[in-house]
């Protein structure tokens, strides 16, 4: 996750590392259906606070790259972005608005 | 003029030897003077670009990409594989100087008591082999891809220097320009048709990039996802021009590389980059 200040605006850029697998495509290898896994929710919060949730679905992409802004962040703030899958599975990544450049 | 002159003259000996009455230094320069006529304007150090020094849109978003890579976890890997110890305690920083920063730059060399070049791959390789550990496939994204995508970036902004001193230096390196300057495959295309004579206009919807610069950064990664070691796009160049591609680590891809990274002498190392 990389997050920039400019005034007031905090600009967060984060990579999530998942398959994001559809569940139409097929295993080269083995000819079978590789099953559906992939992100359904994801949650962005500022101080603790959401600001943004999404709904994914499986239209998005391997290895997904989210950008978004925040207005009323500042110097010290924490942002923390959530996501969790058709699996159940979960992670998140949290990080600290630094000094506007 | 002169220098497109000199160079046509290595491309019409086709099937024979290309001419070796001129230096490396002099071939340098013809490459250099070549491609400041195809291209005015464009500074030196910027032909690590290739294509895009004939876009600059392509350019700019290339940089906007590159400020946050979506490959950043493939340099993640390598950067693991690159810290492991080895089973005898050492590791890669051990078998290079300054623990492998500011090396790739002298690659590929030509090992005067081997008689034969190395590249960097090789060296990595020749670590593992010295030290007890099984070799990696020069093919293969994992290991060797992803290892090369962080340690390769050890040397980032280093400036090219590679040497040719010996003569059996100098025939590797002629041997490299032979093939740059031969027409290969059912397409009967040489390398030089392209990436020479044909650099900055367009085919098949792509513009072609200039040889000068080509032997400086890598991995790629095609689509951000791609890995591709320099051999690799040969590979790639290869089978596109319908030709059988030589082998990885072969005795004539290694000589190309020699060749072709002498021409990139000065510019800088960049490495793990996107392209298209």
């Amino acid at each position: 996750m990389r997050v920039k200040l400019e005034g007031d605006i905090a600009d967060v850029r984060v990579l999530i590392g998942h398959p994001m697998e559809t569940g139409l495509r097929k295993d080269p290898k083995t000819g079978e259906l590789v099953p559906m896994h992939f992100i359904k929710t994801v949650v962005a919060s500022l101080n603790g606070n959401p600001v943004m949730k999404a709904q994914w679905s499986r239209a998005m992409s391997r290895n997904p790259y989210m950008q978004f802004r925040v207005k009323g962040a500042k110097e010290g703030d924490e942002v923390a972005v959530a996501w969790v899958d058709n699996h159940g599975e979960s992670n998140s990544a949290t990080s600290t608005v630094p000094a506007a450049r | 003029m002169a220098a497109a002159i000199l160079l046509a003259g290595q491309l019409a000996l086709t099937g024979s030897a290309s001419r070796a009455d001129t230096t490396p230094a002099e071939d340098r320069r013809a490459f250099v003077q070549f491609f400041s006529e195809r291209f005015p304007g464009v500074a030196l150090e910027d032909y690590v670009y290739g294509a895009m020094i004939a876009n600059p849109g392509a350019r700019e978003q290339y940089e906007q990409i590159m400020e946050f890579p979506p490959f950043i976890g493939d340099i993640e890997k390598g950067k693991q594989l690159w810290e492991r110890p080895f089973k005898n305690g050492r590791s890669f920083a051990d078998c290079f100087p300054n623990a492998g920063h500011n090396v790739v730059g002298h690659y590929p060399l030509f090992d005067q008591a081997r008689r034969k070049v190395v590249t960097f791959e090789m060296a990595l390789n020749d670590c593992l082999r010295s030290n007890g550990e099984p070799e990696m496939a020069y093919d293969a994204r994992e290991p060797m891809g992803v290892l090369t995508a962080y340690a390769r970036m050890l040397s980032d902004g280093m400036a090219m220097n590679i040497h040719v001193e010996t003569p059996q230096a100098r025939t590797a390196y002629e041997a490299g320009k032979a093939l740059f300057f031969r027409r290969i495959g059912q397409l009967n295309a040489a390398c030089a048709g392209c990436h020479l004579f044909n650099a900055g206009k367009t085919m098949r919807m792509e513009i072609i990039s200039p040889a000068l610069g080509h032997a400086t950064h890598w991995p790629i990664f095609r689509g951000g996802e791609e890995l591709m070691t320099f051999q690799g796009r040969f590979r790639r160049c290869m089978e596109q021009m319908r030709a059988v591609p030589y082998g990885f680590a072969s005795e004539e891809w290694n000589n190309l590389e020699y060749f072709l990274a002498y021409l990139s002498n000065g510019l800088p190392v960049k490495s793990s980059v996107f392209r298209k």
